[in-house]
C-alpha cells in the first residue's frame, strides 16, 4: 500500500500554497473554505498524511504564534481550531485516506484536563494511514475511563498527547496507570519538553516529537511490555517532601493571600473592576499552577521558563510585566518553611530581573 | 586415628596413602595404606591433594578452605591439613542432606518468587488476550522450552497464544478439533477434574509445536482451572534434549495454571459484563450531533463523576420526519446523579421520542410528558428546554419552550448574547405545567446554546467558592460571536471544566444550534483560488 511508505516531503509548493489557503480561511473562520482546500488537495495528489503533517499542523502551530503575540483572542484560536479540526475530519472520510487496519491496536487519548485535542486528533488520522486500528479518546480522557478502555479491548501501545506543562502530574498518573495493566505508553507533546525530557522523568516508555516521528517510531519497533517492579514514586523521589501536595492544596488560599498584599503594595489595583481582579487572582492561580508542577517535577527551569514567557506576553498585550517580581516575592514569603518552593521562586525572581527594570523603567 | 567417626586419609607429598580411618576404608574400600592416593579416590580430591603438596609451594601446618565433591552418590565436604613432613590429614563430612536442603531451599525460593511475579503480572490486566499472553510467556520463561495457551473454542475455532523460551507470544486461532489431542478435550471442559496428562508427541498436532522448535521430547497438557468453569489449557513442550518433566515440576506446573486459570476467568467474566454495561449504556450516551438539513448542531456532556460516563443530564436532537419540518432538540436535567439518574433520563429520551408527532405543540409534549413522570414510581423530576430549529432561507427559525430549565441564550454575531423569552415549571412534581414558548430566528453566523445549571453552579474559580454563573457565562458567549457550534461547546466546557479544576461539580451538558456563516463567493469557484492569488 503506498501509504505505508514514509512520506518524503517533495510536493514542496503545493503544499505550501495549501497552508497558505488554508490559513487564510482559518484566520476567516471561513469553514467551506478550509475543506473546499484540503479536499480538493487530495483530488489532486497530495498525501494526506502530508496535508495533516505539513499543512495542518503547520497551519496550527501559527494559530498558536499569533495568539502568543496577541493577534488573536482565546476564542478566535478556539474558532480557528475548530475549522481546522473540520478539515481533518473531512480529510479522513476522502477516499485518499481509506486504508485497511493490518497492524497492531493504538489508543490515542490526551491527558485528563488537556484541551488541546488536535495533536492528538492528527496523530490517530496519520497512524490510521499507516495501517493501525485507532481508538482516538479524544480531550481530557480521565485516567478511570483509559483503564476501563484497556481492559476491554486489546490494546498494543497508549499515544498520550500532552500540551499543557501543568498537567504533567495527571499524565504521570495515566502513564503509570496504563503501565501497570500491562500497555507501553508513548508520550508526545509540547508538556513533555523539546527534547522529551518529562516523558523519561515520567517514565514514559518512548517519546516522539511529532506525529510522523511517532508513526515512524511505532513501525520500527513494537514497545517492549511494561517492568512491573515500577512504582511511580522511584521516577520522583524528592516528593517525599510533600512540597508539591502542600502547595498545590492550598493553591486557593494563596492567591487570595497574594492579591490582598498586592493590593496593599500596589493602591492603584484596588480601584480594579471585579473582572480585572479576576482576571489578575486567574494570572496568580497560574503561577501556583506552575510553581506546583515544577516542584512535581524537581525542575525549577520549568518554572522560570513560564514565569519569562508570561512576562512576554504580558507585554504583547500592553500589560506592564512590574506586578510579577512583587507577586513572586509574596508568595516566596508564604512559602518560605518550603525549601524547594522558596528556591524555586527565586529562581524566576532572578530570571525577571532584566525585564522589570525595562518595563519598570518605561511605566515608572 | 582409626577409630575416627569420620573418614580420615593421610597422604604424603608423593602422593602415597600413608593412613586411612575404619570408616574411610568403608567408604573406598580400593583405598588401602601405600596405594597412590590419587589413584584410588575421586578426581575432585586427587586435584585438591595435588595443588596442597604441588612442588614450590611452602610446606607447614595450615589451614585451607575445604573442597567437595561426590563419592557414590553422596556428597561430602573434605577439610585438609599440611602437616610439617609435607602430608596431607583429609577429613571428609558427609553432608549429603545438608546440601539436598540446601538446593530444595533454593528451589523453593525461585518458584515463591515465580509464583509471585506470575500473581503481579496476571492481577494487573482484565484482559482476556494480555491474560493468555502473559500466561504463555511466563510458563515458556520458566517451566518448559515453549508453551502454549489454549482457551475454550468459539464457535469452530481454538484460540491459541503460542510462546518459545526468550520469544514473543504469537496468537492464532487453529481450527482443530479438541478430540483428536488426547487430553486436550477433558481439560477445556474442566470436568470431570483430570490431573495433568503426558501426551506422546508423535501423536501431537502440528500446530501444537510452534515453527523452528526441532524435535519434541516431552509434552504435558495441565487444565486451567477457572472460577468453576474451564478457563483453558497449558500445553508444556520440552525438547528431546532437555530433561522430561519431574513429578514435583508438573505438581508445580499446576500451582502455576491454578493461578493462571483464575486470572484468565476473572478477565472473561469482566469481559461478558462490560459487554453487557455496554450494550445497555449505549442508549444511555449522549448522540454524536452533525448539520441535519441545513443547521448546525453540536453537543457536549460532562457526568459528575470522572469514572462514569453518564450522569443525569442528557439531551437528543431528532432530525424532522417530513423534510421541510423542523428538527426537534430536547436538553434536560433529571434531579440527581449517577445511573439511577441516568435511567429515568432514559425514560424521558424515549418517551419524547414517543412524542415526536407533536413536536410542533411543546406545550402539548411537556404536559404529556408531565403526566406520564407524575404517574410513574419515580419520584425525580426533571427539568427541560425543548427546541424546535428550520432553515429559513440562509437563517435559522427557533422556537423555543423550557420547562423549569435556564433559558437559551442567542449569541448574535455582533457579540450581543440574549436570553430566550421563554419560561415554565418542571415536570414530573405537579399535575399541571405551564410553559411559554418563544421565537427566535439565527442570522448567518448566530449561535443559540442550551446549558444545564452544572455550567452555571460550577463553584471553584481562582478564589475559590465563586459560581461561575450566569454572567460569566454570557460574557464568555459575547466572545464565542460567529463561532462554529463545536468551537462555542467546547469553549464553554472548557472554562467551565477548568474553573471547577480539582472540585467537585454536577453533571454538565451544553448544546448549540447555529444557522451556518453564508459562504465567501470567493470560494464557491475555488479551483482558481490559492493557486494564482496567493
Amino acid at each position: 500500500m503506498t501509504t505505508r511508505t514514509p512520506y518524503r516531503p517533495s510536493a514542496g509548493e503545493a503544499v505550501e500554497d495549501l497552508a497558505a489557503e488554508l490559513w487564510k480561511a482559518v484566520s476567516a473562520a471561513d469553514e467551506r473554505a478550509a475543506t473546499d482546500a484540503v479536499l480538493r488537495a487530495l483530488d489532486d495528489g497530495l498525501a494526506p498524511e502530508s496535508v495533516l503533517i505539513d499543512v495542518i499542523a503547520s497551519v496550527q502551530g501559527r494559530v498558536g504564534e499569533e495568539w502568543a503575540a496577541n493577534r488573536l483572542t482565546v476564542a478566535e484560536e478556539h474558532a480557528a481550531t475548530a475549522i481546522n479540526e473540520r478539515a481533518v475530519a473531512a480529510l479522513s472520510v476522502h477516499p485518499a485516506a481509506r486504508t485497511n487496519p493490518d497492524r497492531g491496536r493504538i489508543t490515542v487519548a490526551c491527558v485528563d484536563g488537556e484541551w488541546h485535542a488536535l495533536p492528538a486528533r492528527l496523530l490517530a488520522e496519520v497512524l490510521k494511514l499507516r495501517g493501525w486500528h485507532v481508538d482516538y479518546l479524544g480531550a481530557q480522557v480521565p485516567s478511570p475511563h483509559l483503564i476501563t478502555h484497556l481492559h476491554r479491548t486489546d490494546t498494543d501501545v497508549v499515544a498520550l498527547s500532552g500540551s499543557i506543562a501543568t498537567r504533567l502530574p495527571a499524565a504521570h498518573a495515566a502513564i503509570t496507570a496504563c503501565q501497570a495493566v500491562g500497555v507501553p505508553v508513548l508520550a508526545g507533546g509540547a508538556a513533555f519538553g523539546p527534547d522529551g525530557e518529562y516523558a523519561r522523568l515520567l517514565g514514559a516508555d518512548a517519546w516522539a516529537p511529532d506525529a510522523r516521528a511517532a508513526a515512524d517510531r511505532l513501525a520500527r519497533a513494537p514497545l517492549p511490555r511494561p517492568q512491573h517492579d515500577h512504582q511511580p514514586i522511584d521516577d520522583l523521589p524528592h516528593l517525599g517532601d510533600q512540597e508539591y501536595s502542600m502547595v498545590s492544596r492550598s493553591s486557593t488560599s494563596l492567591v487570595r493571600t497574594v492579591l490582598t498584599a498586592l493590593e496593599d503594595a500596589f493602591p492603584a489595583m484596588r480601584a480594579y473592576s471585579d473582572q480585572q481582579r479576576e482576571r489578575t487572582a486567574e494570572d496568580l492561580a497560574h503561577i501556583v499552577e506552575f510553581l506546583a508542577t515544577a516542584l512535581y517535577l524537581g525542575d525549577a527551569d520549568l518554572f522560570t521558563r513560564f514565569i519569562t514567557w508570561t512576562a512576554r506576553i504580558l507585554t504583547a498585550r500592553g500589560v506592564p510585566a512590574h506586578s510579577l517580581p512583587p507577586a513572586l516575592d509574596i508568595l516566596a514569603r508564604e512559602l518560605k518553611d518550603f525549601p524547594r518552593a522558596a528556591r524555586t521562586l527565586e529562581h524566576g525572581i532572578d530570571a525577571l530581573a532584566p525585564d522589570h527594570r525595562n518595563t519598570a523603567g518605561k511605566t515608572v | 586415628m582409626r577409630h575416627a567417626p569420620y573418614p580420615v586419609f593421610v597422604a604424603d607429598g608423593q602422593g602415597t596413602l600413608l593412613l586411612r580411618s575404619d570408616a574411610a576404608g568403608a567408604l573406598l574400600p580400593g583405598a588401602r595404606p601405600g596405594a597412590v592416593f590419587t589413584d584410588v579416590v575421586p578426581a575432585w580430591l586427587s586435584a585438591a591433594h595435588d595443588a596442597l603438596t604441588e612442588p614450590g609451594r611452602r610446606a607447614g601446618r595450615a589451614v585451607h578452605t575445604p573442597v567437595s565433591g561426590a563419592i557414590s552418590e553422596r556428597s561430602f565436604e573434605a577439610h585438609s591439613s599440611v602437616q610439617d613432613d609435607n602430608s596431607v590429614v583429609w577429613w571428609l563430612i558427609d553432608d549429603t542432606d545438608h546440601q539436598l536442603v540446601r538446593d530444595a531451599l533454593q528451589m523453593e525460593r525461585e518458584r515463591t518468587e515465580f509464583l509471585a511475579k506470575t500473581s503481579n503480572l496476571l492481577l494487573s490486566s482484565l484482559n482476556l488476550e494480555r491474560c493468555m499472553d502473559v500466561t504463555a510467556q511466563l510458563a515458556a520463561e520458566y517451566l518448559a522450552d515453549a508453551a502454549l495457551v489454549i482457551a475454550p473454542a468459539r464457535g469452530q475455532r481454538l484460540p491459541v497464544v503460542s510462546c518459545l523460551r526468550g520469544d514473543s507470544p504469537v496468537r492464532s486461532q487453529e481450527s482443530a478439533d479438541p478430540d483428536d489431542v488426547p487430553g486436550l478435550d477433558e481439560a477445556l471442559r474442566g470436568f470431570p477434574p483430570v490431573p495433568s496428562r503426558w501426551i506422546d508427541p508423535g501423536v501431537a498436532p502440528d500446530w501444537m509445536v510452534p515453527a523452528d522448535f526441532g524435535p519434541v521430547g516431552s509434552i504435558v497438557i495441565t487444565p486451567l482451572p477457572g472460577h468453576g468453569v474451564a478457563a483453558g489449557a497449558l500445553v508444556l513442550l520440552r525438547r528431546s534434549g532437555t530433561a522430561a518433566f519431574t513429578e514435583g515440576e508438573e505438581v508445580f506446573a499446576r500451582l502455576f495454571a491454578t493461578r493462571a486459570g483464575a486470572a484468565m476467568s476473572a478477565a472473561r467474566l469482566y469481559a461478558e459484563q462490560a459487554a453487557i454495561t455496554e450494550v445497555l449504556m449505549r442508549e444511555l450516551l449522549p448522540p454524536s450531533l452533525h448539520q441535519i438539513s441545513g443547521v448546525d448542531f453540536s453537543g457536549g456532556y460532562r457526568p459528575s463523576e470522572d469514572h462514569e460516563r453518564i450522569g443525569g443530564d442528557f439531551y437528543d436532537v431528532h432530525p424532522a420526519a417530513v423534510e421541510g419540518e423542523a428538527s426537534l432538540v430536547a436538553l434536560g436535567d433529571v434531579c440527581g446523579k449517577g445511573l439511577e439518574a441516568a435511567v429515568l433520563t432514559g425514560k424521558i429520551r424515549n418517551t419524547l421520542h414517543a412524542l415526536l408527532p407533536m413536536a410542533d405543540d411543546h406545550q402539548r409534549m411537556i404536559s404529556l410528558l408531565n403526566t406520564a413522570l407524575v404517574n410513574s414510581h419515580h419520584t425525580r423530576f426533571a427539568t427541560l428546554v425543548l427546541a424546535s430549529a428550520i432553515r429559513e432561507g440562509s437563517g435559522v427559525n427557533l422556537r423555543l419552550t423550557s420547562a423549569g430549565h435556564p433559558p437559551p441564550l442567542i449569541v448574535r454575531t455582533s457579540g450581543e448574547v440574549e436570553e430566550a423569552a421563554t419560561s415554565g415549571t418542571l415536570v414530573g412534581a405537579i399535575p399541571e405545567t405551564r410553559a411559554r414558548t418563544a421565537a427566535v430566528t439565527l442570522a448567518p453566523g448566530d449561535s443559540c446554546v442550551l446549558y444545564t445549571d452544572g455550567i452555571t453552579e460550577a463553584k471553584g474559580g481562582p478564589l475559590g467558592g465563586t459560581e461561575f454563573g450566569e454572567e460569566r457565562l454570557q460574557r464568555v458567549l459575547a466572545q464565542c460571536a460567529g463561532m462554529p457550534s463545536e468551537g462555542i461547546v467546547e469553549h464553554v466546557q472548557m472554562l467551565a471544566s477548568q474553573w471547577v479544576g480539582k472540585g467537585r461539580h454536577d453533571d454538565m451538558a451544553v448544546v448549540v444550534i447555529s444557522a451556518p456563516r453564508t459562504q465567501h463567493l470567493s470560494a464557491v469557484n475555488g479551483r482558481t483560488r490559492g493557486r494564482y492569488t496567493s
